[in-house]
């Protein structure tokens, strides 16, 4: 069965297409793409069904490289099923995701689960990034080699970031063989160690310990400079303070390999969210001032942030509904990612090409997978979205598992029409 | 026109309060000091109501104070106690707090050493919760009864000048004292070790002063907090020996306040470290009225929360 996808405005931010095109999607592939009209005589053809993006932006499937699914061992939050569902109502057709697992993505079996249950259940691709060091303990590398032939294309200890920099060199140097996309969480936990939140007057008036920005800094700081040594790239994960911006803007101003990513929230929130112990606006990094999130803006604007990733974080009510200090860091991103991300547009800090390219080619580059462009021969993985429909955001009809949002009743703009992956529908408004 | 009543709820920090609303709780208190020197030390004020204490921390001041402040009112009391190790788990937290709901208490008093745990509580819970201490965060009675220590001396708030002292990083009684002198006119100007100041503290509504003696210099009133050397020393301060060079209050820099400052401490003090033994127990210290007035404030604060229509019932 052949679909078209006629009447849309196609953005395709790695080929700077942005144009009226039909396209026309046959055996899950991109078979053509062209001017309006130009399939009349297919259309004619009972073959063919239509999907009309009129008055929508067509654009490639969304990816997010940065998230965590949660399955094995945590599927009370959520599964690759559940998971990847969200991602599809977020627009989202490629997902990577984190090795925290229970037990932890550090070898070959845990690996092999995940892509067999993503082959059985998913309705995206799912990437898994595998732990750079056993257990995430930060001593020992993982076989990333035979995890490589597995399929797996970056290593990370997100989360629990490796604190030693000369097994940090050499777990860039040893990734770097087999290409593997190196990604930093960046935070000198010697530093944030007993803080909850961002280090300012909030965690002050709260009596909350506080992580400076400079616990983020301080460990980017280091990850470029092994970065130049070893001439290994380095991507670093969920960017939230102006001081990271400058340093990564230096390092790429010096032609240091390194890329970023920032998440929604550290564009739509500040520390302020905290107030009243919402465990909801608690995460790691933290949320930080208003002077970061202009920052951050900025970044995004300069492309010194390459990459808008949601860290989507499920958690349940048992680690939730707690006090502040005892509750988990973390919120779920993939259901408003781009609502959020379109305010950057309706604000004018992105225009909506550059906006999408953060979404899509940008993050699939970094990762060097098959993904976030619209290519013939290419898998249709596409997203059609309206950019303008005001929605808001209700956790309950959430896909995923989890409902852990502060941006639960936020009135936004931009509503996933539907999300086509390998030529499937995998969600339609 | 005059406050007769709280209207809340629940007392959980003094950054909540109103300075109308810290002026009823100070006067119902001086009018409630009385009952204390009575002879028969009871009214059956609150006769009927249940009050709970509910402390995962150690303490025997506040505990006490409550507890008799409640006893004096013929409330009946009831304590629990929870080891925080066997807590950090919330749902705990919260599943006790219910099965204390259930008991149809009619105010429950929460220390924790979890910042924000008592609003925690509160926010799920019908019963009224006083806070008596959560974390780094506030300890609004010790607050209100350090005012009133004051106040009874200088007969106003307005106007004075407050020097609070030592580890304000970890205290909850420098955050509910600055906010709390600050919202009746005081000026609060703060010192310490640079490791313990909280960063931005002056958006709490106090002055930073680079030495103590800056800090002092003029004081109407000069408080000092607890060290606890036990866990501080070498990882924020050098040594003890050091710090009471630097932070410990004695005669010779007590001098530099005003000749009828007073000295106050929120206990238990370290003598010789922040507070050198002659200060504490000389003239120009209330740390026992302190004590006492914790007795008076804290009855006005259960019968203001549960008493109805409190002022009148007192009498």
């Amino acid at each position: 069965m052949k679909r078209l996808i006629e009447h849309g405005r196609v953005i395709d931010p790695a080929s700077r297409t942005d144009d009226f095109l039909d396209i026309l999607i046959e055996d899950g592939r991109i078979a053509a793409m062209a001017a309006p009209g130009a399939f009349e005589t297919l259309k004619r053809d009972a073959q063919v069904s239509t999907i009309s993006a009129q008055g929508c932006i067509v654009c490639p499937g969304l990816v997010d490289m940065h998230v965590h699914l949660r399955e094995p061992g945590e599927e009370y939050k959520e599964t690759i099923a559940t998971g990847t569902k969200a991602a599809a109502a977020g627009g989202f057709t490629a997902v990577a995701c984190m090795a925290n697992t229970r037990p932890v993505n550090d070898n070959q079996s845990v690996t092999e689960y995940i892509l067999e249950k993503a082959r059985r259940e998913a309705v995206a691709a799912v990437y898994p990034v595998a732990a750079m060091t056993v257990g995430l303990k930060g001593t020992q590398l993982t076989e990333m080699g035979e995890l490589s032939r597995l399929g797996v294309k970056a290593v990370s200890d997100d989360g629990h970031p490796v604190a030693d920099a000369l097994i940090m060199r050499r777990a860039m140097e040893y990734a770097g063989r087999f290409g593997l996309t190196v990604i930093s969480h960046c935070e000198t936990t010697s530093l944030s160690k007993t803080g909850t939140m961002h280090e300012g007057w909030v965690s002050t008036k709260l009596g909350l310990g506080g992580i400076p920005a400079a616990a983020e800094e301080i460990m980017i700081a280091r990850e470029a400079s092994l970065a130049e040594l070893t001439g290994v790239p380095i991507h670093i994960a969920h960017v939230s303070t102006a001081g990271s911006v400058e340093i990564i803007r230096r390092a790429k101003e010096k032609g240091i390999p390194i890329t970023a990513e920032t998440a929604p929230h550290y564009f739509s929130l500040t520390h302020r969210a905290v107030t009243g112990y919402n465990t909801l606006a608690k995460m790691n990094p933290p949320l930080r001032t208003s002077a970061d999130v202009a920052a951050i803006k900025q970044g995004l604007h300069d492309n010194v942030i390459d990459a808008i990733a949601t860290d989507h974080a499920p958690h349940s009510i048992l680690e939730k509904d707690l006090e502040f200090n005892a509750a988990a860091n973390g919120i779920i991103g993939l259901e408003t990612a781009l609502s959020l991300t379109l305010t950057l547009v309706q604000t004018g800090v992105l225009d909506l090409s550059q906006a999408l390219a953060k979404l899509t080619c940008n993050p699939a580059g970094i990762l060097k997978i098959p993904a976030g462009r619209l290519v013939v021969g290419g898998s249709a993985d596409i997203t059609i979205f309206q950019p303008d429909q005001p929605v808001v955001v209700d956790v309950q009809k959430f896909a995923s598992k989890s409902r852990n949002s502060p941006f639960d009743g936020w009135k936004l703009q931009g509503q996933v029409i539907m999300t086509v992956f390998r030529g499937q529908t995998t969600y339609s408004a | 026109m005059p406050l007769i009543s709280l209207t809340q709820k629940d007392l959980l920090g003094i950054e909540d309060l109103t300075p109308e609303e810290i002026k009823l709780i100070l006067d119902t208190a001086e009018m409630l000091k009385e009952i204390s020197r009575r002879e028969i030390k009871k009214v059956p004020t609150l006769r009927g109501k249940t009050i709970v204490t509910f402390f995962f921390e150690s303490s025997t001041r506040t505990r006490t104070s409550f507890d008799i402040a409640a006893k004096r009112l013929s409330a009946d009391t009831f304590s629990l106690t929870g080891s925080s190790s066997s807590l950090t788990k919330g749902e705990t937290l919260l599943d006790t707090a219910r099965n204390l709901e259930a008991m149809n208490p009619d105010l429950i008093i929460i220390r924790h050493p979890a910042s924000g745990a008592p609003h925690f509580v509160a926010e799920r819970i019908k019963p009224g919760v006083i806070n008596a201490g959560d974390g780094m965060h506030e300890h609004p009675t010790q607050a209100l009864l350090d005012m009133l220590t004051v106040r009874d001396r200088f007969g106003r708030l307005d106007g004075l000048k407050l020097a609070i002292v030592g580890d304000l990083f970890h205290s909850r009684v420098a955050r509910s004292n600055i906010m709390g002198f600050t919202k009746m006119g005081a000026r609060v100007t703060v010192a310490g070790p640079p490791s313990l100041i909280p960063p931005f503290i002056q958006y709490l509504g106090a002055e930073v002063a680079p030495t103590m003696e800056e800090a002092i210099s003029g004081a109407d009133v000069i408080m000092m907090l607890r060290v606890q050397n036990e866990r501080l020393q070498g990882a924020f301060f050098p040594s003890v020996r050091e710090y009471a060079v630097f932070y410990g209050l004695d005669r010779k820099k007590l001098a530099l306040a005003k000749e009828n400052a007073l000295v106050m401490h929120p206990g238990p003090i370290n003598r010789g470290v922040e507070i050198s033994p002659d200060v504490a127990d000389g003239p120009q210290s209330v740390i026992l009225d302190q004590v006492t007035n914790g007795v008076a404030v804290r009855m006005a604060v259960l019968l203001l929360l549960i008493g109805g229509r409190a002022g009148e019932k007192a009498n």
